[in-house]
């Protein structure tokens, strides 16, 4: 059976994996950043303040990376109404 | 017959398309950037929120470090020059 291939399903494809490799590099980010602030000395299991740490570590993460986002666009808007 | 028929060799929309969403792209990769270097500039024990002088941190770190960047570009650029002219 012919396969055509549709333009909007390339263009949704290319979306999506475009979306996926940025969760994969913003999770692998969280992850390096959170276990060291928040496991400084490995045991055996992560302990309940172990834990808490990596959940408030995640949130303030995402409150940076937004916070960075935002200042990033203001910038690039301020030089791009320099030129 | 090809399965791409529905494709011409230049099709605009979807260069046009590629083009924006490798520019997204590209934005994406620096705001990780930035948040990987700032993170450890700023970041002191995660809490329950960001207080105002680690936000004014992290906030400063993005300019500063596009103003490094910019700083370092003119001044290699002078480098160069001084290097072609003096080598005459």
């Amino acid at each position: 059976m012919a396969h055509t291939v549709d333009k909007g399903e390339i263009m949704d494809q290319v979306k999506q994996q475009i979306a996926v490799a940025n969760a994969q590099e913003l999770l692998t980010q969280m992850t390096t950043k959170c276990f060291k602030k928040c496991i400084n000395k490995p045991g055996t299991s992560l302990d309940a303040s172990e834990q808490k740490c990596v959940s408030l570590c995640m949130d303030r993460f995402m409150d940076s990376w937004n916070l960075i986002s935002r200042t990033y666009g203001q910038r690039l808007q301020r030089e791009q109404s320099k030129m | 017959m090809s399965d791409f028929e529905n494709l011409s060799g230049n099709d605009k929309e979807l260069q046009e398309f590629l083009m924006i969403e490798k520019q997204k792209a590209q934005v994406n990769a620096q705001i990780h950037e930035f948040n990987e270097i700032c993170w450890e500039k700023c970041i002191g024990k995660p809490s329950t929120k960001l207080d105002h002088a680690t936000e004014t941190c992290l906030s400063n770190c993005v300019d500063r470090f596009i103003d490094t960047s910019l700083l370092i570009t003119q001044r290699f650029a002078q480098m160069l020059q001084k290097q072609s002219s003096g080598g005459m």
